[in-house]
């Protein structure tokens, strides 16, 4: 599973640009799936064909990034965010394009970080002038933090975790439970557009008109040094979402979720996020409505370079979402 | 002309029954519009002639302009007869002060007032006016005499008149995106054979959150979009080289992101080929802030490719903006452009 959470979080993929990490899962779903398809927004899915109730299963394939806005006459880029990213965590960045291009940022003058804005930061890919910079890069052309994977013995940090840790844990999913019998019917997605507003999810969800939704995404952990308050921790096991600020999941469908890490004595938290949203905020509100729950992996420093999780957090969310999708209770549960 | 005609009617979010009547007017004859329960004018253009091979193949194509523009509305009447008002969609407060307006549907004209500079204590001076600190002045004495007029409710926009400038420049009022209306007239009103079929969509309350879009978009299903749109140029002296956003006279602006939307990369590159392959000038919209009806076209149904495409405009949302004859001229041939690319 290590090589796989390496290779996933080391693909590019900033929203809106899934091409090369849709590319990379689908090769990891597709002997694994009875059909495996594309939306028109790039949602990837792939299904476990059952009967009802459909469940949908959902991670964000996309990460956050940065976008060329002007490239000036001396070569350096002007950048604009994709997703929330925060200057003081870029300068002296390493960032990469699509085509291997990579540069640093950095920032004009400034007394203090206060005055950071946008308009004072700038990619520099060591190019002398604007032909140069040209012949690398264009106006659009997407940036994402180059940092490879390091395994920390039972930690791992990387970029993108948020959400590639979702995506290996549904293909591992889907590979455990190829050869087992399932009863409901299984749609994992690999959503598109989350870090921007939760936006390949809801296409998605309309597409499927599932029954019920369980996203797979991280949470933010309050176990650093005067970190602010936030009782979930790395290690303690997957995190069931109680609440963020784009969903409030269901009970029947939460309560599920619990008594499943009960019943298979697997550890797990329970996560009230203040800030923040997942797939499930826009999937919950499809069509009719779709009573949802979300799963969270644990993880320190989103949305930096460096997002910390722990393995032991991973495996055991395999295991509960194994149970989770194979639990009988899904058919029984009504609204 | 077009946008001189659409850029004089008084048409707010949520008030743009004016603006409709007129494109409903102005619609060639045996097209096939509606309006929807949200007040979205939707047409179709479909070319019977052209059942060939050639054609049968084209998507479902969406274009989208929005007839709706920012301005105010009436919020309270004092006892002096003058006006409150509430802001409909983003105005810059620091732009409202001793701008002429029209009041309600019969037009009452109107200035907006402050407290005289003469009167005003020392750090009053130093602040912009503030929304609450203004008032719409309709020359009556008293609120009864101002009720035989107006009511709370009553819709306000700028009295803007339209005029040519400067090196083939137009100045006037709801170029964002009466600009887009314009342009969709211009292409329903296309007899050329070789135009493939598509639907124009004439949107509602754009500019409070692209909401007409949402209906129109779910009703027509479409599989490609392109929204049409009047956008802020920033090339002026405070501006940065970087922070020009837009340049007026370097043809139509190309979105890749903004606040609301990922453009279709493939639908993106389709644009810049298509301008390239017919000599037409185009540039990057270079920012991503701001939203548009992409943003709820795309995410309409299953989802739906778009893209947005602009014509550059200066000091949009408020009183007067700036565009350039070729960036109007030169988005047209590029939409057109765009749609013929489709027929194989």
């Amino acid at each position: 599973m290590q090589k796989l959470i390496s290779k996933f979080t080391e693909t590019f993929g900033p929203s809106g640009l899934e091409d090369d990490i849709r590319r990379v899962i689908y090769e990891e779903v597709k002997n694994y799936a009875d059909e495996v398809f594309t939306d028109p927004l790039g949602n990837l899915v792939a299904v476990r064909k059952g009967k009802d109730p459909r469940l949908m299963l959902a991670a964000h394939m996309d990460e956050i990034g940065l976008i060329i806005t002007h490239i000036d006459e001396k070569g350096f880029l002007r950048i604009s965010s994709v997703g929330g990213v925060t200057f003081y965590q870029l300068i002296g960045q390493r960032f990469m394009f699509a085509n291997g291009t990579i540069g640093t940022v950095y920032h004009e003058k400034v007394d203090s970080f206060k005055e950071l804005t946008w308009s004072k930061l700038y990619l520099d890919i060591g190019a002398a002038n604007k032909e140069e910079a040209a012949a690398k890069v264009s106006l659009g052309d997407m940036a994402v933090f180059h940092h490879s994977f390091v395994d920390l013995g039972k930690r791992y940090i990387a970029k993108a975790m948020d959400d590639r840790i979702g995506c290996v844990i549904l293909v591992e999913l889907l590979k455990r439970l190829y050869g087992q019998k399932v009863s409901q019917e299984l749609a994992f997605v690999f959503t598109v557009q989350e870090e921007v507003g939760l936006r390949g999810a809801k296409s998605a969800a309309y597409k499927l008109a599932p029954r019920y939704a369980v996203a797979v995404d991280v949470t933010r952990v309050g176990d650093m040094p005067e970190a602010p308050r936030m009782d979930v921790s790395l290690g303690k096991g997957p995190a069931i979402k109680v609440k963020d600020s784009s969903v409030i999941c269901h009970p029947k469908v939460r309560d599920l979720m619990v008594k499943t890490a009960e019943k298979n004595k697997i550890d797990y938290q329970l996560e009230v996020l203040e800030r923040g949203g997942t797939d499930a905020g826009s999937i919950h509100l499809s069509r009719e409505g779709v009573p949802s729950g979300v799963m969270s992996i644990p993880c320190r420093y989103v949305h930096t370079a460096s997002e910390m999780v722990d393995g032991r957090d991973v495996e055991n969310g395999v295991t509960l979402m194994e149970k989770i999708c194979l639990s009988p209770e899904w058919s029984s549960m009504g609204q | 002309m077009f946008l001189q005609d659409l850029s004089g009617i008084p048409g707010v979010s949520g008030n743009e029954n004016e603006v409709r009547k007129y494109i409903r007017k102005a619609l060639p004859s045996r097209v096939k519009a509606d309006t929807d329960y949200m007040g979205n004018l939707l047409v179709n253009k479909d070319f019977k002639g052209n059942s060939s091979a050639r054609f049968r193949k084209i998507p479902r194509i969406m274009l989208a302009a929005h007839m709706d523009e920012v301005g105010l509305m009436i919020s309270s009447i004092e006892k002096t007869g003058h006006l409150r008002f509430k802001k409909v969609g983003g105005i810059d407060d620091r732009v409202l002060v001793a701008k002429d307006v029209l009041v309600g549907k019969d037009c009452v004209p109107g200035v907006i007032g402050a407290k005289a500079v003469h009167l005003q204590k020392e750090e009053e001076r130093k602040r912009p006016y503030e929304v609450k600190s203004l008032f719409i002045d309709i020359g009556v004495q008293g609120k009864e005499e101002a009720e035989k007029l107006v009511q709370i409710g009553d819709y306000v926009s700028f009295d803007s008149s339209f005029k040519s400038m400067g090196d083939n420049c137009y100045m006037g009022k709801a170029f964002d995106d009466r600009v887009g209306c314009a342009i969709l007239l211009e292409m329903l009103h296309d007899h050329q054979k070789e135009l493939p079929p598509f639907q124009a969509a004439f949107t509602v309350q754009e500019e409070v959150g692209f909401r007409g879009a949402r209906t129109a978009a779910y009703a027509l299903n479409p599989e490609i979009a392109l929204v049409i749109e009047g956008t802020a140029a920033s090339d002026v002296p405070e501006s940065k080289d970087h922070e020009h956003s837009t340049t007026l006279g370097e043809g139509p602006a190309i979105t890749f992101m903004d606040q609301s939307v990922m453009v279709d990369r493939e639908l993106m590159q389709r644009l810049v080929n298509t301008a390239e392959k017919n000599e037409i000038p185009f540039q990057f919209r270079r920012f991503t802030g701001g939203f548009t009806d992409a943003g709820a076209i795309s995410l309409a149904r299953e989802g739906t490719r778009t893209a947005v495409i602009s014509v550059p405009c200066r000091y949009i949302h408020s009183p007067f903006s700036i565009l350039k004859e070729s960036d109007y001229r030169h988005t047209l041939e590029l939409v057109r452009a765009f749609l013929k690319s489709f027929i194989v």
